[in-house]
Parts: C-alpha cells; sequence; structure tokens
C-alpha cells in the first residue's frame, strides 16, 4: 500500500508557542490549479494583543542582551534557514514561484540574515557620537531600541519580505509581530520554526496569519506598540495607520517602493529606523589648574 | 550672608530668613531697546501687512502691560509665506553648500552682536528672568546658528554611504518658553541642509523671532528663505496642512503634537515631534546632596518650570528623605521670585494668565489628591503673572500631578527604597523626555541612565543644553532629534 503523506498544520506564532488563531477562523490557501494546500490562521485582534504582551514581555531581556550574543542569534537563525532550504524552496514553488526563483529567494534571505547578524555589534559605533558641549561635562549619544514594534510584512514576497522586515527590527534590540503575508503565508510559519530553534528568546518575533485590511488599524492603535513599519502599498490602509498612530506618538515607516532582492533593501539605516537616541550628560570636575599637557 | 539656627520648626537646623535678606534693585537696563507699535508678517524678504489686516497684542506678563501689536495670519500670508518659500527653494537648494554655511555664521555673529537686546526683549515678551535670557537663551540661540553652520558643507560626512539632500519647505512651529532658542534650533539645521522655512513663534512671545527676522534680513540671506509669520493655532494648521510643506517641525505640547500626526496622516510630510515630559529626577543617598538639591531647584524652577524637560517628578531615596526634603524647602525660600528685569531674580513672571491659571488649577488638584502642599513664603507682585516655588510632598503614582505635565513651577515629591522600584516608577509614564540621576557612585549611574527610557538623561547634574548634544524624546515626547549631529536626519532625505 501506498504510503499517505503527514500534512502540515500551519498554525500562528506567538511568545514561542504555536498556538491556532484563539478565534479558530480559517482561510483556504489555494494553488494554482485551485486546490486547497492548507487551511491557515485567519489572526484575529485578540490574537494581536496576545502577541504584544508577549512581544513587550521579552523587550526587556532582548533589549539587554549583548550585541555580541544577538549577533549570534540572528547568525544562527541564518544557519537553521540554511539546513532547511529545500523545505523553503518547496514552499515557494507549492506558492508558486519557479524552482530558480525560489532558490534565489531562500539564498538571499540566508545571505540577509548574515547581513544583519553582523551589524547587531556594530550599528551602535556608526549611529552614536561623542558631542564635545562647550560647557565642563562628558556628553554622549546612543543608540537604543524603540521597543515593541509591529510590522505588516511585503504580500508579494512568502520569505524574503518577511527576513527583510524582522531582521533589522530584532538586530537593533527591539521586539515585534509579524503581520505575514497573506496569499503566500507558508514560509512565515516554517520561518517560525527555524526561529524557534535559533536560541531566539519566545517572544522577541511574534508572526500572525490573516488579512491586513482586517488587521491594520488595530495594529496601529495599540497603545502598547511603539512603531509600525508598513511594507504594502495600499494608501487607505496608511492613511488609517498614520492617524491611529497619534494616539500614542507611534513612530511610522512605510516601505511601499522596496525591492525586495536589491541590496537597497538592506542598510544600517533600516535599523536606525527603529532607535531611539539617548543623549546623557556628566560633570567633568576642573580641579585647580592641573592640565594634561604633558 | 550669614546663616543661624532657625526657631521656626519646619526649617529646624536650616537658614534663618527672619533676617533682612533684601537684595538692592538691579534692574536691566530697557532703554536701548527698540521697538516698534506694529509688527508684520515677514514673508520674502520683506515685512508686509496680513491679508486679514488684524492685529494682536503681545503682553509683557510681568506687568500685564501691552509692549506691541503683531499680525495675525491667515491661511493666505500662509500661503505666500509657503510660495516665498517654495520659490526660495529652488536657488537656496543649489546654493554652493560653502556659501549656505557662510550665510548662517553671519546670523550667528549678527545674532551675538545684538545678544543684549534680543535677551531684553526676550524677558520683556516672555517672562523669564533676564539672567537666563542674557546668559542662556540668548547666547545657545547663536551658537545653533554657528553649530550648524559649519554643517553645511560636510553633509556628506554625517550621513555615510549616502547622499544627502534637502527636503523643500519646512514648516516650523514653536512654543513659548524659549521663543528665540527655539526658533534658532528649528531654522539652523533647516537652512544648513538647504531647505528653506515657514516658521511661526507662539502667540504669546512672538517679538524675539521677529527681531531674528531682521537679523535675517540684514544678514543678506535671500529672499523668502526664511519667512516669519506670526499667529496663533489657525496660523499653524495652515501651515500644517499646506499641501506644499514637505516637513512639518514641532515643539509644543503633546496634545497638540497628536492633532498634528493625525492631520498628516494622508500626506508624504515628514514629521519630528518635540513634545511634553514628567522627568523623574532622582535621587540617592550616596548622592552629594547640597549639589542634588542645586539640581533639584534647577531641574523644576529653571525657566519658571516652563521646561518640557523639566524635573518635575523628584524621587529621594527614603533615608535621606528627610534631609533632602528639609534643604530643599530652605533653598526655595531663598528664591528671588519677582520682576524678571532684574538681574537677582531667580524665577520671573508665568508665560501668560492662561499658563497661570492652568498652573493654579493643577495646585488644586494636588491638593484634592491628598498630596501636601508646601510653598516658598515669598511675596509676589500684585501686578503680573507670578507662581510661588511649590512642592507637594507624599505624593504618589497614580495623582494627576505626578502624570500629567503642569509646565510651571510645582514639583511633586515621591520616595523610594530600591532601584527596581525607582526605575520601574520612573519609566511607568506615558511620556519619555529626560530623566535625572544623582548618586556618586559611576556604577550606579550607568545602570540607571541605561534603563531610563528617556531622550536626555542628566547624571549629577540638570538641564545643561548645547547645540553638539542631540535633544529630543521617547515615547509620547516625541520623535526626532535637534542638535549635534543627529539633528541634521530629520531635514534630509537620501
Amino acid at each position: 500500500m501506498e504510503r499517505l503523506e503527514v500534512l502540515k498544520t500551519y498554525k500562528i506564532y506567538i511568545g514561542g508557542q504555536f498556538p491556532r488563531t484563539e478565534s479558530g477562523r480559517f482561510y483556504p490557501l489555494k494553488n494554482k490549479k485551485g486546490d486547497v494546500i492548507a487551511n491557515i490562521c485567519l489572526s484575529s485582534r485578540k490574537d494581536f494583543r496576545n502577541a504584544v504582551v508577549a512581544a513587550r514581555g521579552a523587550f526587556g531581556g532582548w533589549n539587554s542582551r549583548a550585541a555580541f550574543n544577538r549577533s549570534q542569534i540572528l547568525y544562527r537563525i541564518a544557519e537553521m534557514l540554511e539546513g532547511r532550504k529545500d523545505q523553503f524552496i518547496a514552499e515557494l514553488v507549492t506558492q508558486g514561484l519557479n524552482t530558480k526563483a525560489a532558490q534565489e529567494e531562500v539564498s538571499l534571505s540566508v545571505d540577509r540574515l548574515v547581513y544583519y547578524a553582523g551589524w547587531c555589534d556594530k550599528y551602535q559605533a556608526i549611529l552614536s557620537s561623542v558631542n564635545p558641549v562647550a560647557s565642563s561635562h562628558f556628553n554622549f549619544s546612543v543608540p537604543e531600541p524603540t521597543g515593541v514594534v509591529a510590522i505588516i510584512a511585503p504580500e508579494e514576497s512568502s520569505l524574503l519580505g518577511l527576513v527583510t522586515a524582522i531582521a533589522p527590527v530584532i538586530a537593533g534590540g527591539n521586539t515585534c509581530i509579524v503581520l505575514a503575508s497573506e496569499s503566500k503565508p507558508l514560509c512565515a510559519v516554517t520561518f517560525a520554526e527555524v526561529l524557534n530553534t535559533s536560541d531566539l528568546p519566545g517572544g522577541v518575533v511574534n508572526i500572525l496569519t490573516g488579512n491586513s485590511a482586517e488587521l491594520h488599524s488595530h495594529f496601529s492603535s495599540h497603545m502598547d506598540v511603539n512603531a509600525l513599519i508598513y511594507y504594502r502599498n495600499n494608501k487607505a490602509e496608511i492613511k488609517t495607520i498614520k492617524e491611529n498612530a497619534s494616539l500614542n506618538v507611534k513612530r511610522i515607516f512605510v516601505y511601499d517602493q522596496l525591492a525586495l532582492a536589491s541590496d537597497k533593501a538592506q542598510s544600517p539605516y533600516m535599523i536606525y529606523d527603529l532607535q531611539e537616541i539617548k543623549t546623557t550628560w556628566h560633570p567633568i570636575e576642573n580641579i585647580g589648574s592641573a592640565k594634561a599637557g604633558y | 550672608m550669614t546663616t543661624k539656627t532657625s526657631k521656626k520648626p519646619e526649617t529646624k537646623l536650616g537658614l534663618d530668613f527672619t533676617t533682612d535678606w533684601a537684595y538692592a534693585p538691579a534692574p536691566e537696563d530697557t532703554k536701548h531697546i527698540k521697538l516698534e507699535k506694529q509688527y508684520d508678517l515677514f514673508i520674502d524678504g520683506k515685512f508686509v501687512k496680513p491679508n486679514s489686516k488684524k492685529y494682536f497684542d503681545t503682553v509683557n506678563p510681568a506687568t500685564e502691560q501691552k509692549i506691541a501689536e503683531v499680525a495675525d495670519a491667515d491661511e493666505k500670508d500662509v500661503d505666500k509665506a509657503v510660495k516665498a518659500a517654495r520659490k526660495a527653494f529652488a536657488k537656496w537648494s543649489k546654493t554652493s553648500p560653502k556659501e549656505r554655511g557662510k550665510y548662517i555664521y553671519r546670523i550667528a555673529r549678527l545674532m551675538q552682536e545684538r545678544a543684549r537686546e534680543f535677551a531684553v526683549v526676550e524677558t520683556m515678551d516672555g517672562g523669564k528672568s533676564i539672567r537666563e535670557s542674557r546668559d542662556i537663551d540668548v547666547p545657545l540661540a547663536a551658537n545653533h546658528f554657528f553649530y550648524n553652520a559649519g554643517w553645511a558643507d560636510k553633509l556628506e560626512y554625517a550621513f555615510p554611504n549616502r547622499n544627502p539632500q534637502p527636503l523643500g519647505v519646512a514648516g516650523q512651529i514653536i512654543p513659548w518658553n524659549f521663543p528665540l532658542l527655539m526658533a534658532a534650533w528649528k531654522i539652523a539645521p533647516a537652512l544648513a541642509t538647504g531647505n528653506t522655512v515657514v516658521l511661526k513663534p507662539a502667540e504669546t512671545t512672538p517679538l524675539t523671532a521677529l527681531k531674528l527676522a531682521e537679523v535675517l534680513r540684514d544678514s543678506g540671506l535671500p529672499d523668502g528663505v526664511v519667512n516669519i509669520v506670526t499667529g496663533a493655532g489657525r496660523t499653524g494648521a495652515a501651515i500644517v496642512n499646506h499641501p506644499d510643506v514637505n516637513k512639518v517641525a514641532f515643539t509644543g505640547s503633546t496634545d497638540v503634537g497628536k492633532l498634528i500626526q493625525k492631520s498628516i496622516a494622508g500626506t508624504d510630510k515628514k514629521l519630528t515631534l518635540e513634545l511634553g515630559g514628567k522627568a523623574a529626577n532622582i535621587i540617592f543617598e550616596d548622592a552629594p546632596l547640597d549639589q542634588a538639591v542645586e539640581g533639584i531647584i534647577n531641574g523644576i524652577f529653571f525657566n519658571q518650570g516652563h521646561v518640557c524637560c523639566a524635573g518635575s517628578r523628584l524621587f529621594v531615596q527614603e533615608s535621606v528623605a528627610d534631609i533632602v526634603i528639609r534643604k530643599l524647602k530652605d533653598r526655595m525660600e531663598s528664591l528671588i521670585v519677582g520682576d524678571p528685569m532684574d538681574k537677582n531674580t531667580d524665577i520671573g513672571a508665568i508665560n501668560s494668565k492662561e499658563q497661570l491659571l492652568k498652573i493654579q488649577e493643577y495646585i488644586k488638584i494636588g491638593k484634592n489628591e491628598g498630596a501636601e502642599l508646601y510653598q516658598s513664603s515669598c511675596s509676589i507682585p500684585g501686578k503680573g503673572y507670578f507662581c510661588r516655588p511649590t512642592l507637594f510632598l507624599n505624593a504618589s503614582q497614580s495623582h494627576r500631578i505626578v502624570q500629567e505635565e503642569i509646565f510651571g513651577p510645582v514639583l511633586a515629591v515621591q520616595t523610594f527604597r530600591t532601584i527596581e522600584e525607582v526605575i520601574e516608577k520612573a519609566n511607568n509614564i506615558p511620556y519619555g523626555l529626560s530623566a535625572g540621576v544623582w548618586t556618586d557612585k559611576g556604577s550606579k549611574i550607568f545602570n540607571l541612565t541605561t534603563k531610563m527610557r528617556a531622550g536626555v538623561v542628566w547624571a549629577n547634574t540638570y538641564n545643561k543644553f548645547d547645540p553638539t548634544s542631540p535633544f529630543g524624546g521617547y515615547k509620547e515626547s516625541g520623535f526626532g532629534r535637534e542638535g549635534g549631529l543627529h539633528g541634521l536626519l530629520p531635514y534630509v532625505k537620501f
């Protein structure tokens, strides 16, 4: 008798766990022929709120990890992704890419993670300054992560879009909640498994599947979300997001023109977007007339 | 000055204020100041009448006397100013960066030459003590131009691997607490990066911005590069909502900041917001207490407490609370409140009647909430808007006087036992502009300064500012930085 294939249940990723959506809702994902490939969680507002709680809870720990440690974890994510290349390529093909394009997308995704792994302990030196104030003070400015970041990931890309959106955010010490591509959600769920085996603490990245039209207003109006990055080009959604952002002065970044496969889709300035600059002052005591002139 | 043991129980072991502490009057000379009776709008390099033909009074808050009347700009005036700025942008953005820098240097020098005039007018119009406007506001304002001037031809070094370009027309709206200084914070980086400007000063303090307009005109800066329009909220809204403005920079209250963020939601305008604050000033038991008390005083009473980064929440470690509060009360007694034009005055006039009423309302709220009120026993002038230095003891985290920005000389005092507790309390607020930490232990300083969710942290000092030092908030205190290398970013695109 021919062996029956074991199908995968695609679930969401919150706080390091893989629950189904609390709403119990789903949407069927179909291939080109119209066959149902999987039932995907149609995440709700409540799922998002749970994910924000998880992300906020994880923020203090992730933010205070040594930058070097964050770097190693991002690199570990890249390693795990590389090891599961075939699975991602297969999923991308299932979702409509040809094999060559799928291979390219996975390779680019791995490389992008390695790129940001390298930045984890370097952007601080680029974005910091020691400020030569005129008074007798030592004064310096350093970047610190903004906090909890909501992300509405690119719709057209299943894996590369997701990685491009997540990597600079967590490299910079933030935690996030990501809404994956609605029409190409498979890699997002599988990528959550990669994250879960990469020593990334639970709650640092939370991944939801579902519908931006339903969720964008909740993503942008939540009072414990500090920033939102939007990778799509729906003008009405952008307007609503920016309006809601004013409720708690959220930082909003819209990347609607990003060529994901290009090197321009990655830069330390994308880390900078989700950083706050903190300036610290301390007096310098000038004793007598002693000068360090010898 | 002699100090004796007081008989008053609340200042036991403290200073004796029953002796004659009066200082001889030391009024700053105001006779050399030339002020017009009426000020027009500065558009396209010229002073022009407002479309509405309407003018409003600007009043000296220390005397309640009218100083001058100022044009009330409407939508048509703003449109004229934006058009002038747009026209000027074509040339200004193409002007060689080196030459652009030289214009800005020239502005700095002209301000320095007219520094005393600026200081006196600032004090007349806004009520702040002449000592502060002379020693802080005006020199810092000139220094901001001087500092940013040098960036004009060095921008490619500020943004590695990028080619920074100006945004276009910047609409800038500034508050009444540091009128000239805020104008400088806004205009200087905008010009250095090649943008042109439409600036609106606050309606209660428009005069130094209009004096600055004279300087800009005299500097030879091309017409339309900076336009200054006066008016109230309606004028500000016209700038924010003008379709040909590329960038909005606002300093002011969080409420208005949120309105602005919402109203430009449907556009691609770039935005920076520098909003309210409710800073924690944290005193540990191992702090140099006398210096800390000076820091508390400077933190909350500097500029009558009209400071977004004021240290308005005091956290004192329980073990030293009694002695710190006693010293604080003593120091408050010795503050001189009164004529801002007197060089001995520490605390001048509250900026406006409206603001005085707001502060008085909060003092009432604090009393009703059950916090214990203490005010300096100083006398205050019968005329003008004045408020005694005020503190509330036994305030708690849920009190409105702890959660909300008062923007006046009112300090809410809480005590704490552990570092964990004070970090939690200090951060547990929607604001995140600034914080202060006082301790003699270096590792404790860095522990605290790292954990404060605030954009500016002063350790063993408070309320220090410098053009090279970025300033701006976390959370609902806004976004974007002003000053320093980081202050250039909000005015460029890549």
